[in-house]
């Protein structure tokens, strides 16, 4: 326990005595570097106060000495669960600081990535939902189709879990056959395989009981502690920044928001189903209406790596290649917010430039850190059993917590 | 939309907080307001509690060093969900004397924001419940993110960057 915890242990009255309990920093159940030192009467939690920052790597210290496009990599590691959608929405902030407008094209490209890795984010914590609940078997089946995502992500870029995908300004280059093959053979196959997810829990009376009204949140109490993402729509307001603030060409695309009545974990569950089902929806609307005919990449020749022959042939193009790779890019001053729906909320960029090769100041907005500080009043009067599950199915990601 | 929205704060915080706000202007989409950093708190409750801003979501709050490395800043950036409206906020004041109100009295998000802000640069917020180091450890003395303490030890001599370092 850390010794400036503000918990302390002289709390012996005449009728009871409370014991301290180290939930984790590292610990089976809670899936990442989290501790919560929690004060027990008996099996109810009295009082929980969450220690974080074990794996914080200053990203923005970082940023503040990279160039604009080694910046990339850093959001990879944000929410590591879903980082194409990371690496667009940093992307997305430069094109806005620089007034870049992508072609049609690359935005569908961009929605039908961001879309799967809102599938391989919402599966991982809904499989894992039900793995603290006791059900291995939906885990252990439904896992094989983040692999086949990462598959389509390795065919895209090359990397799988920290991805880097795409370029400030559209993609490096165009998919191939077999990329477009792998996502037909997805969503052929994964509705069935997310029915059968759905049928070994959704209605499942053991499920249900442990998870309805287990660690529940009202949308007031949301709002005020500024939850974003499935977990305020689970408590019934519907807000999704793909649909208030639509970017990269969200606007085209029909799709529901789901919102769920009571917060607690089944809807917070239920609400994760839907967006599953919807972004396969929008997978389908974008490569049915995706505009053919159109480059993979806006015409931005200052950030956008120009083709290798042309740098050994062709002056401009080896000066805008040594300026990239040299981080010399001339940007404007001014400053910029841009977010995106990330798997667990809305993702902010705070991007300050005055005109230097780096980021004046960058900030991230970070779903998880702001809505895990509502974590102690949640789970304050439930079982510590509950407590785990109320954990999981809040989709807090240790990478995106602690940054 | 974005200009009228801040045409109409302006004017609304003219009439209702006296003498708070030194600007306001548009930063791309975004309408930009500083205020004096003794009004904050009295502007942030008003643009909170209007009916007709209602900007009752706080999306962020951060700092940052202005660029003469003399004053630390807060940004507040709000939202009001119904009307989908959006404004950010921000406060300065002297780096050798940080301190300002707090603001979660209005929104109790911003506890763990504002923690984050103290620890990485060093902003006293007044009455917060529980001031410390959220994300670095407890030992530490110094605010990591003030441009005085560089990202690499300044004592090398093998990794001169004359030419492109900042």
């Amino acid at each position: 326990m850390s010794k400036n915890a503000n918990i302390n242990n002289d709390t012996v009255t005449e009728e009871k005595e409370y014991s301290i309990l180290n939930l984790g920093p590292t610990h089976p159940a809670t899936h990442g570097i989290f501790q919560n030192i929690l004060k027990m009467d008996g099996e109810i939690i009295h009082e929980a106060e969450p220690t974080v920052g074990y794996i914080h790597r200053a990203f923005e210290k970082l940023s503040e000495r990279r160039p604009y496009n080694q910046i990339k990599p850093i959001t990879d590691r944000l929410n590591y669960c879903s980082s194409p959608i990371n690496n667009f929405g940093w992307d997305m902030t430069v094109e806005k600081l620089i007034g870049c407008k992508v072609p049609k094209r690359v935005d569908y490209m961009r929605v039908i990535v961001m879309e799967l890795a809102r599938i391989a984010d919402h599966l991982i914590c809904n499989s894992v939902i039900g793995v603290d609940t006791g059900a291995m078997t939906g885990f252990l089946y439904i896992f094989q189709w983040r692999e086949k995502i990462y598959e389509i992500y390795e065919s895209i870029c090359g990397a799988r879990l920290t991805t880097n995908i795409g370029r400030i300004g559209g993609f490096d280059k165009e998919w191939s056959k077999e990329t477009w093959d792998k996502i037909n053979h997805f969503l052929e196959n994964y509705p069935k395989a997310l029915k059968e997810f759905s049928n070994l829990l959704e209605r499942n009376k053991i499920f249900m009981d442990r998870t309805i009204n287990c660690g529940p949140i009202s949308a007031e109490m949301a709002l005020s502690y500024s939850f974003t993402g499935p977990n305020l729509r689970a408590a019934g307001v519907d807000y999704d920044v793909r649909v208030m603030n639509p970017y990269s060409s969200y606007e085209d695309f029909k799709f529901d928001v789901p919102i769920g009545q009571s917060g607690d974990t089944y809807d917070r569950f239920m609400v994760r189903q839907y967006e599953m089902w919807n972004s396969i929806e929008i997978i389908r609307q974008a490569i049915k209406n995706m505009p053919k005919d159109e480059p993979v990449k806006a015409d931005v020749p200052e950030f956008f790596l120009p083709p290798k022959e042309d740098v050994y042939n062709n002056m401009e193009a080896l000066i805008y290649h040594f300026k990239i790779i040299m981080g010399e890019m001339d940007v404007p001053k001014g400053e910029v917010y841009h977010c995106v729906e990330g798997g667990n909320g809305e993702l902010g960029f705070y991007l300050v430039s005055d005109g230097g090769r780096t980021p004046f100041r960058l900030h991230y907005r970070r779903p998880c850190f702001i809505y895990y500080q509502a974590y102690p009043e949640m789970v304050k009067g439930i079982m510590l059993s509950d407590a785990i599950i109320t954990m999981s199915s809040m989709n807090v990601i240790a990478g995106e917590l602690d940054a | 939309m974005s200009k009228e929205l801040l045409d109409k704060v302006n004017q609304k915080l003219t009439v209702n907080v006296d003498s708070a706000i030194v600007s306001a202007e548009m930063s791309y989409d975004f309408p930009v307001l500083t205020i004096h950093s003794n009004k904050i708190h009295e502007t942030l409750k008003f643009l909170k509690e209007d009916t007709e801003l209602n900007f009752h979501f706080l999306t962020d709050l951060t700092g940052i060093q202005t660029a003469d490395e003399k004053q630390l800043g807060v940004i507040y950036h709000l939202h009001n969900l119904p009307k989908n409206l959006r404004i950010r906020v921000k406060t300065f004041f002297d780096i050798n004397k940080p301190e300002i109100p707090t603001a979660t009295d209005l929104w109790p998000a911003a506890n763990w924001m504002e923690r984050e802000t103290y620890d990485f640069f060093g902003v006293r917020f007044k009455g917060h419940p529980n001031l410390k180091r959220i994300l670095n450890v407890d030992e530490m003395d110094i605010f990591p993110l003030r441009k005085e303490y560089p990202l690499e030890d300044q004592t090398r001599d093998d990794k001169s960057d004359k030419m492109f370092g900042r």
